[in-house]
């Protein structure tokens, strides 16, 4: 029950953006992850509160599965002063990196493995149980940085979990015409580094994959990477018509909502339709909680555009 | 009390102390752990603080970079070194786009205290890929502080400092210093703090402003003026980013004149960044322009008789003196 409340928070918390945006009460634009929801439920029901964890410019529900404070990710995607990152990052670089362990979402693809692997090293040199889990998507298996950071976190036997969302499109570029192997994981086998791939619209297959890599590399024995295959509903952005993908990708992701079969699931085993409505309901209106508070939250001051550059001197540091 | 040591021993000096002091500092970068770098500059380091702190890396500078952004970010202070300037290309993502933003975009969130080593500069005979000055390109990006000493206590004060401080600092360290054996203090805790410039040469006349290796070529060419008659005042900014403007604007508006001496190409250059500041607000100040001698608009050649057209010597900083005076 508690996965698919997460699951349903997290499709709540898209379409509200997502109506948002459509209205035209964001700037910018927000890239959402409706559809793969139970990749975001069950690899978070496995990460522990001590762990840390990147994510990506698709990563609202990275952070809402995290049990970060929707109000203040939505206030971040709206650019108020109550936001998150103080309206400063917006849709694409949420973090709390001191209650969540939320090392940021980053605009940069790719550039969370660097990251992850990089706090794996601060856990190992200090000591600590902790593990990181950097998430990504298919695309940012082909940068350079997956190869160098997982050639070196494997041979340093570095505490981090790759947890790679395949949605099958990069922006509009379909994965299999740009890269060779069937499924991306398996190339962790080049660097000697376990891996699984799951069925990411089936929520309690990818806990259980997270659960085994995490145990793996908090015993100390290194990397582990999984590939969760999943569907992005929408296009890379809201609004993208997502024209370059044929009509059957979403009547076989349709077919597959995690939402939808993760009910049937509970059904079967007894919890009633007005159970799983009121956990909608519910996530409805804790939704529109968040886009009440967003929306009624002031902007920065624009006289602290230049504050937070810098740790020390920053007046001096970003006067000339 | 002082003693006379060469530049890589007062950078090893530097660390080797930060290691002692800070449990948190690690080292990371190409040969820096069993050869102890190429420049001699961590020998013996993995034997006292062992590999978890003193760390080979792969050849991967945009892996070993990213990775010690993602240390810092977690408290970690991880020093990192290029083997040269040049192969900042190979992580320019994590250096320009990671460390020198994530505070800045998550709020306020972390501090990113890394510090990044950088050998640079010409005259080695390397060609265009070992030779380059990236001063003007790295100052572009805000986040960063940027170092460039030239004497050995500089370079140790301001290594010890860069360590210290809460944000990405970048340190250029010009290779043909290295060697050059110099007085530095005793005292175990001697800082050199950022931000701060230095007047190695007081003088009336013009004002020369330089960094690293181009301050003893200033010193050299302020000499043979000297002995013309013509005094100059050489400033060592010694710290780019925050610059010393009180320290220029001092210097300025007692000697009306300026120079500006540096290795870079000359195009998009810090200097001309410095002469364009200087000409917006100290314009009144002036006698005459302000002229920048650099390096020439190309791509570092290899042979040393074209290498030595490519960056200003004593007697090239005597005539641009002259240029800028009239005589």
């Amino acid at each position: 029950m508690d996965l698919y409340r997460t699951m349903v928070r997290v499709r709540a918390f898209e379409e509200h953006a997502a109506e948002c945006f459509t209205k035209g009460m964001l700037a910018g634009n927000i890239h959402l992850s409706i559809g793969q929801e139970a990749a975001a439920a069950g690899a978070f029901a496995a990460i522990q509160p001590e762990d840390y964890f990147t994510s990506t410019h698709r990563g609202h529900g990275h952070a809402v599965a995290r049990g970060m404070d929707p109000k203040l990710c939505m206030a971040e995607l709206f650019g108020k002063k109550t936001g998150y990152c103080k309206g400063k990052g917006g849709s694409m670089h949420i973090a709390d990196m001191k209650k969540a362990n939320h090392l940021g979402a980053n605009g940069i693809v790719g550039a969370g493995q660097l990251i992850s692997a990089g706090s794996a090293l601060a856990s190992k040199i200090m000591g600590d149980k902790s593990v990181t889990v950097g998430c990504f998507g298919d695309s940012s298996t082909n940068e350079g940085s997956f190869h160098e950071s997982l050639n070196m976190a494997a041979t340093w036997k570095l505490p981090v979990v790759w947890f790679i969302e395949n949605n099958c499109y990069g922006v509009s570029t379909e994965i299999h015409r740009v890269t060779n192997t069937p499924d991306l994981a398996t190339r962790a086998a080049a660097y000697d580094v376990p891996f699984a791939v799951v069925d990411g619209s089936d929520v309690t297959a990818v806990y259980e994959a997270m659960v085994t890599a995490l145990d793996h590399a908090r015993s100390g024995k290194g990397p582990y990477v999984v590939e969760a295959k999943v569907y992005r509903y929408q296009g890379h952005y809201c609004g993208d018509p997502a024209v370059y993908r044929p009509k059957e990708y979403m009547e076989q992701a349709l077919e597959n909502d995690c939402i939808e079969k993760l009910g049937k699931r509970l059904a079967a085993l007894g919890v009633t339709e007005a159970e799983l409505e009121e956990i909608k309901q519910a996530a409805q209106t804790e939704m529109d909680e968040a886009v009440k508070f967003a929306d009624e939250s002031p902007y920065p001051d624009p006289a602290e555009v230049t504050d937070d550059m810098y740790t020390a001197d920053n007046e001096r540091c970003v006067a000339r | 009390m002082s003693k006379k040591i060469s530049v890589s021993k007062a950078i090893r000096e530097g660390l080797l102390e930060e290691m002692r002091r800070d449990d948190k500092m690690f080292i990371m970068g190409e040969d820096m752990a069993v050869m102890g770098n190429v420049f001699a500059i961590t020998t013996g380091f993995l034997d006292e603080f062992g590999p978890n702190r003193v760390i080979d890396t792969p050849i991967s500078e945009e892996g070993f970079m990213g990775m010690a952004v993602g240390a810092a970010m977690r408290g970690m202070h991880p020093v990192v070194e290029l083997m040269y300037d040049d192969f900042v290309t190979e992580c320019a993502d994590p250096l320009l786009n990671q460390a020198a933003k994530l505070k800045y975009m998550s709020g306020g969130q972390c501090s990113i205290p890394l510090v990044l080593r950088m050998p640079m500069g010409s005259g080695r005979r390397n060609a265009g890929q070992h030779s380059q000055s990236l001063e003007g390109m790295i100052c572009h990006f805000p986040g960063l502080k940027v170092v460039a000493p030239c004497s050995a206590a500089d370079a140790k004060g301001l290594i010890k400092s860069a360590i210290r401080d809460p944000d990405p600092v970048v340190v250029f360290e010009h290779k043909l210093l290295y060697a050059r054996k110099e007085e530095i203090p005793e005292d175990e805790d001697y800082l050199v703090p950022i931000g701060k410039a230095s007047v190695k040469r007081q003088g009336k006349d013009l004002t020369i402003i330089t960094w690293s290796r181009e301050v003893n070529f200033s010193m050299e060419a302020a000499e043979k003026l000297a002995a013309e008659g013509i005094d100059v005042e050489v400033l060592d900014l010694r710290t780019l980013v925050p610059i010393d403007w009180e320290a220029i604007k001092a210097s300025v508006s007692k000697t009306h004149n300026v120079l500006i001496v540096s290795e870079e190409v000359k195009r998009g250059s810090y200097a001309g960044e410095i002469s364009a500041e200087i000409s917006e607000e100290l314009f009144d100040e002036l006698d005459a322009p302000v002229e920048r001698l650099c390096g020439l608009n190309i791509v570092s050649p290899f042979s040393p008789v074209l290498e030595d057209q490519n960056f200003p010597h004593p007697d090239d900083i005597v005539k641009a003196v002259k240029r800028v005076l009239n005589k």
